[in-house]
């Protein structure tokens, strides 16, 4: 994937001179400058990335001797077999994508079921309830006050704290109403009265089915950030048992903490600190991956999805 | 499942033959009119029951996780203690705000919030504007779907792998950062270590992460624009730049102008999560927020101070509330666009 990508700028320079249309001279100038500075900007956005997937495959002395600049050197697999001898990132893992797909369900049928009854023409007290949804966006009770709410509902501790607190985004409820009116007309909605459909069928038989893309679309901001999502982890569960991957992370990656009674092999305490640097590239490109293969399924969605959303209703 | 019921909706007019006769739009004119007016408020909820059953769980949760902790809010007016709960705990006034406005910390905090968030904005604000208005220019549809894809990759991955990132290429004795300024000549350097350093690396590489995805809601503002405009530009000489100008970047303004709103009014909260992600006892002369200090002092320390800390954590939501009404109102006076 990478190398087509670093070819991008020279080419387009060339492509975008030649662009068919009667350009002018300074035109041409113009568009060929916007085409490089994407091009490099790109690369920019790119070289971390490419950067740490070839420091995650190299050698762990020459990433440290500071030989690997771009493509990975005295290729191994060293750093991907570590994670597995590392307990906690085994489970984290498994916590993590329970938790993502648990959180995307919940949280979408959620949005669903908020979004589609304040779409509809004349219900009465939608403004109110509709609202009530947005003010939460610029007011909240704050952290300390959440907090307390989930210990008395009993949910520290539990894999409950990490779906429930975080099951419904009133952003996601507003672009999901504003697809609904968009995309169902009155006139369905008044065809389907007539012929007897109730709403529960109606919303079941007409509305879903023709609302895939927004379904797709809440599903992986849902799920996407339920795997990248830590803080509710830090402040909820105190279990490592239920840590899920992000916490786990943190703890190697920015605190340097590796727990011996983490490794399943003690054979392998002496290379400890050996373990850690290579654990550490290895494991952003674990955590990365996941979310980076899902979006490009649902990217077509994402500018329709905000021009839907950015119409005023 | 869809198939049969969605054809007889669309048949079902045909099959009234007295309403067959008239003009499919007045038919559904006078169905819709005759249908509202006529019933009362207490048949009109009835008849939507199902909605309302629909709306019953999302309203649970809303009461639950937003309305009940802003009920909570009212123990920054108490010494809250467990045993005799939010309500049961005496009233204390506004001690704790009195507190926090005369501690030593309160002057320290709210500037490194003010200047991390308004360097923030100032740097990264335009950057997604002009992303947008370049990827607008683009006509190779292959280059600006790939620019795309790349320019969006980096707003999915989470905020302790982004800063996992930093630390590993930052890292003075290993870090690719400090191996390119070692070729001219300097010495290593702990980015992460250096107050000074702070708030540089958080801005640029949250530009990093967020420019590309936050250009899409601007390229959505710019496919409203008519095409023709463009065309007769060209036809009276205007150059592409002079179009992007004059005719691109007004589509944008409005859009734009709601976006600032909002991050105005968000001015006391930095993305919290990463600033305490980053912060470490080198940098925290720089790096400590007010979201961080709340964490502290009312979670993570051994001795939580729960009012205190949701006292500082109202008075951050009070302030930014009156900094959207305000942005607000200035923006619909004199930019004729706003949030309400």
């Amino acid at each position: 994937m990478s190398t087509t990508e670093m070819n991008l700028a020279p080419d387009d320079r060339r492509l975008g001179t030649g662009a068919p249309i009667q350009d002018t001279r300074s035109d041409k100038i113009a568009v060929a400058c916007i085409y490089t500075a994407l091009g490099l900007f790109c690369l920019a956005i790119l070289y971390p990335i490419v950067y740490v997937a070839s420091a995650s495959v190299s050698n762990t002395s020459k990433v440290a001797a500071g030989e690997v600049w771009l493509w990975p050197v005295g290729f191994t697999l060293d750093a991907y077999k570590a994670i597995f001898d590392y307990k906690s990132i085994v489970t984290g893992f498994g916590n993590s994508v329970f938790y993502a797909v648990a959180g995307a369900l919940v949280a979408t049928v959620l949005t669903l079921l908020a979004a589609y009854p304040l779409s509809r023409k004349g219900l009465p007290g939608k403004g109110l309830i509709m609202a009530a949804f947005v003010f939460t966006m610029m007011f909240s009770g704050g952290l300390i006050p959440t907090y307390l709410v989930v210990d008395q509902l009993g949910l520290l501790n539990t894999r409950w704290a990490m779906i429930l607190p975080a099951a419904l985004a009133v952003w996601n409820v507003i672009i999901t109403r504003t697809y609904f009116m968009v995309t169902i007309p009155e006139e369905l909605v008044e065809a389907g009265k007539v012929d007897g459909c109730s709403d529960f069928g109606f919303f079941w038989r007409i509305v879903l089915p023709l609302s895939k893309p927004i379904i797709a679309v809440n599903l992986l901001f849902y799920a996407v950030g339920q795997w990248n999502s830590f803080f509710n982890a830090l402040i909820y569960l105190t279990n490592e048992h239920l840590f899920p991957l992000q916490v786990i992370l943190r703890q190697i990656l920015i605190q340097s903490k590796v727990d011996p009674s983490q490794m399943a092999d003690t054979s392998k305490l002496m290379h400890l600190k050996e373990l850690q640097e290579q654990l550490k590239y290895s494991l952003i490109v674990i955590g990365m991956i996941p979310p980076l293969l899902v979006y490009p399924f649902v990217q077509k969605h994402f500018v329709k999805g905000a021009m839907v959303g950015s119409l005023k209703g | 499942m869809t198939g049969p019921t969605e054809t007889r909706a669309d048949t079902q007019p045909t099959a009234k033959p007295p309403a067959a006769r008239q003009s499919p739009e007045a038919r559904r004119k006078g169905r819709v009119e005759a249908a509202k007016p006529a019933l009362g408020l207490g048949l009109r909820i009835r008849r939507n029951w199902q909605l309302y059953a629909m709306l019953a769980l999302p309203l649970i949760w809303l009461a639950i996780f937003a309305y009940w902790p802003m009920y909570g809010v009212i123990i920054a007016f108490k010494d809250y203690n467990v045993v005799s709960g939010i309500w049961g705990s005496p009233w204390v006034g506004m001690k704790y705000f009195e507190r926090f406005v005369e501690s030593y910390q309160f002057w320290r905090l709210i500037k490194n919030t003010v200047f991390l968030h308004v360097y923030e904005l100032v740097a990264t604000f335009p950057l997604p504007i002009i992303l947008a208005l370049c990827l607008n220019t683009v006509r190779k549809k292959w280059f600006s779907r790939s620019a795309q894809l790349i320019t969006y990759a980096p707003h999915f991955i989470s905020t302790v792998v982004v800063v996992g990132l930093v630390v590993v290429l930052t890292n003075p004795n290993t870090g690719v950062a400090n191996k390119v300024i070692g070729l001219f000549g300097f010495g290593p350097v702990d980015f992460l270590g250096d107050a000074g350093l702070f708030r540089h690396i958080y801005v640029w590489s949250g530009a990093w992460q967020t420019m590309g995805f936050a250009a899409i809601i601007y390229l959505a503002a710019l496919t409203s624009v008519p095409p023709e405009l463009h065309e007769a530009a060209i036809v009276d000489g205007a150059s592409r730049l002079r179009r992007m100008w004059h005719i691109d970047l007004p589509a944008i303004v409005p859009v734009a102008v709601i976006l600032l709103i909002l991050n105005i009014g968000s001015i006391l909260s930095v993305g919290f999560e990463k600033v305490l992600l980053m912060q470490n006892n080198l940098n925290l002369d720089t790096a400590e927020v007010i979201d961080t200090y709340v964490y502290k002092i009312g979670l993570a320390s051994a001795v939580p101070q729960f009012s205190y800390a949701t006292a500082i954590g109202l008075f951050r939501s009070v302030i930014g509330l009156v900094l959207l009404v305000l942005a607000n109102t200035f923006a619909r006076r004199f930019a004729k666009s706003s949030l309400w």
